[in-house]
């Protein structure tokens, strides 16, 4: 217990005196957490629209109030002509142009068909299609409410959707960003630091040392490995406080539930460094696989930043044996539906058996390399 | 005299090939022991059996008493390793690695204290118990990782290459504190490039190809070859001829 206690000890002295293990454990949250946070915002908030209205009648403004009535959209130019829509794309100050034709009222009036162009900048589809579909939604809810005070009556057949937006109802992106980061962070801090870390002192010479020493290995690789717990314990505690009170994700689980799925997470993330540690000889390497293999495809395929039924089948596929991918649906059950361990028991499940897996694969491929 | 170090043939075989081949030989307490050859001539991976870090094929050996088979683990209490590179950490103080080393070995805090106390005045090192070890000259650092290793007082102290990048006057100090350890009644298992070192050694040991080509004292060695020193001695060996003390 005492030799325990002295290897993690030493490997605080290692953290805490390493400026670029310290700007790792630290910066990459806060740099993380600053860029998602405030920087890329993938929510609909005063986006700018153009609007070219020749029409000019009573109806058309009426339109054009109700579309302004939400927070959601701002006019930033009044257009005169059509070919002035394009000079507004692509100087790229507006994201949507509304057109409202001649005749507008008369159509509405006489004819009950109308016509109004929504167009969309659809060099980025997903901000493309949203907008389209809320532009369209307004347009609509106005049409409503304009046939009952035009003509006392509601149109003679129609369906009407309410649409609940549950778990999230303001569409928040922090929702889903807060998850995810932690997911991430975790990964990143307990793979990538716990496999430089052991791979640090096998190129310096001193795991030799260490070997050579009545410890057992599992003892040196436990002391090693429990600062990083501990400290991505704390991270993950951090980013969750952040959520909570600067960006207003609830919390909705139990606690006890969400310390033992963070820790299982973790334990997973560090037999995957210890892995690696085992495969890489040198840090550089240990870097590299982290990064590359590990860091990069956790990102862009964990369901953190792309959903994972849009992708092609044989990434779906990858998906599957990504840890990140389970503790994701588990993170965000827990955090926004306040989920219980009897629905999201087959997620823990598969990660208490990737644990298993690599801890056993590399304490064999840590006996080969002893000989 | 007692024998602290017996091996018979003793191997190892990594798939096909043979990286030591049947090595007989013994060293006696508190005898400096020069383990000699070339670069992969298969001293690392011996070094590496008889320190329990490596499990032999074959043959038979005992260190401090303990069969490598099967008593790794009591052989690991028993003995100091001191490795090629640096085997501290620079980014600890001296007396933080003193205390870190005591402490894998089980050494006690009041024991830890006293026994880093002695080793810092022994080196005189007063001034620097406090600074990191990376501030630290190498010379001065082979000194501390010699004195780190044999802390707890082991039965035997293996060293791999301990004066590689000395200046000649470290290694003459390094070697007056090898030679009070033995005094002390501490084993000495010691391998080096350098032939003069070899001298130093009460017996050496030369490996070629994985097998021992040479085994005795430097006198006898140097009488066999009518070789007026240990370079001449290594060279005939390295061309093929053999002896062995029996």
């Amino acid at each position: 217990m005492d030799r325990l206690k002295g290897i993690i000890k030493k490997e605080f002295y290692h953290i805490f005196r390493d400026k670029r293990t310290l700007l790792i454990l630290f910066g990459i949250p806060i740099v993380q957490i600053v860029l998602f946070g405030f920087a890329i915002s993938t929510e609909i908030k005063e986006v700018k629209v153009a609007l070219l209205n020749q029409s000019k009648e009573v109806s058309s403004h009426q339109l054009v109030n109700k579309i302004l009535s939400t927070s959601y959209f701002k006019v930033d130019e009044i257009l005169e002509n059509e070919e002035a829509i394009n000079t507004s794309f692509k100087k790229g100050r507006i994201k949507a142009a509304i057109v409202i034709p001649p005749h507008f009222e008369e159509d509405i009036l006489k004819n009950k068909e109308a016509k109004v162009q929504i167009i969309c900048d659809a060099s980025d589809p997903n901000t493309g299609t949203q907008i389209g579909a809320f532009l369209e939604g307004q347009i609509q809810s106005f049409l409503y409410e304009n046939a009952q005070k035009t003509f006392g009556s509601s149109p003679p057949i129609q369906i009407n959707t309410e649409i609940q937006m549950r778990y999230n109802p303001e569409l928040k992106s922090a929702y889903t960003f807060v998850p995810g980061l932690i997911t991430i962070i975790l990964m990143l801090i307990c793979t990538m630091m716990t496999s430089i870390a052991i791979t640090r002192e096998i190129e310096t010479g001193t795991m030799e040392v260490l070997l050579a020493s009545p410890m057992h290995p599992s003892i040196i690789i436990l002391g090693k490995v429990i600062p990083y717990l501990a400290l991505s314990f704390s991270i993950a505690v951090f980013i969750l406080f952040l959520g909570k009170f600067v960006f207003g994700v609830p919390i909705l689980a139990h606690f006890g539930l969400i310390t033992f799925e963070i820790l299982l997470y973790c334990l997973v993330v560090l037999a995957l460094g210890i892995f690696i540690s085992t495969v890489a000889k040198t840090q550089q390497l240990a870097l590299m696989i982290s990064l590359f293999a590990l860091f990069l495809p956790t990102m862009l395929l964990s369901g953190f930043i792309f959903p994972i039924h849009n992708m092609p089948l044989p990434l779906q596929m990858v998906t599957k044996v990504i840890p990140a991918t389970y503790f994701n649906i588990i993170i965000k059950a827990l955090m926004l539906k306040g989920a219980t361990i009897s629905e999201i028991l087959k997620e823990t499940l598969v990660l208490a058996g990737m644990f298993v897996v690599l801890v056993g694969v590399s304490i064999k491929r840590f006996n080969i390399r002893l000989g | 005299m007692e024998k602290i170090i017996e091996s018979t043939e003793l191997t190892k075989t990594f798939g096909d090939f043979t990286a030591v081949n049947k090595i007989t030989f013994d060293v006696k307490k508190g005898e400096i022991f020069g383990f000699l050859g070339a670069n992969g001539a298969g001293k690392s991976t011996a070094m590496r059996m008889l320190t329990g870090l490596l499990s032999p094929t074959s043959g038979a050996a005992t260190v401090a008493g303990y069969d490598v088979f099967t008593e790794q683990e009591k052989i690991k209490k028993n003995i100091g390793y001191m490795s090629q590179k640096f085997s501290l950490y620079n980014d600890l103080t001296l007396m933080e690695n003193i205390t870190f080393y005591g402490g894998i070995y089980g050494l006690s805090n009041t024991q830890i204290k006293e026994r880093g106390e002695k080793l810092i005045e022994r080196l005189d090192l007063g001034n620097i118990k406090k600074k990191l070890l990376k501030e630290v000259p190498l010379g001065w650092k082979q000194k501390i990782a010699f004195s780190v290793a044999t802390l707890h007082n082991p039965k035997v102290v293996f060293l791999d290459e301990p004066t590689g990048g000395v200046d000649p006057i470290t290694r003459r100090q390094f070697w007056e504190m090898i030679y009070e350890k033995a005094d002390q009644g501490m084993t000495v298992f010691v391998t080096t490039h350098y032939m003069d070192e070899a001298e130093y050694c009460h017996r050496i040991s030369m490996m070629v190809h994985g097998e021992i080509h040479g085994y005795g004292t430097p006198k006898e060695l140097k009488k066999e070859f009518n070789a007026q020193n240990m370079d001449e001695v290594f060279i005939h060996l390295a061309r093929g001829d053999q002896y062995n003390l029996k």
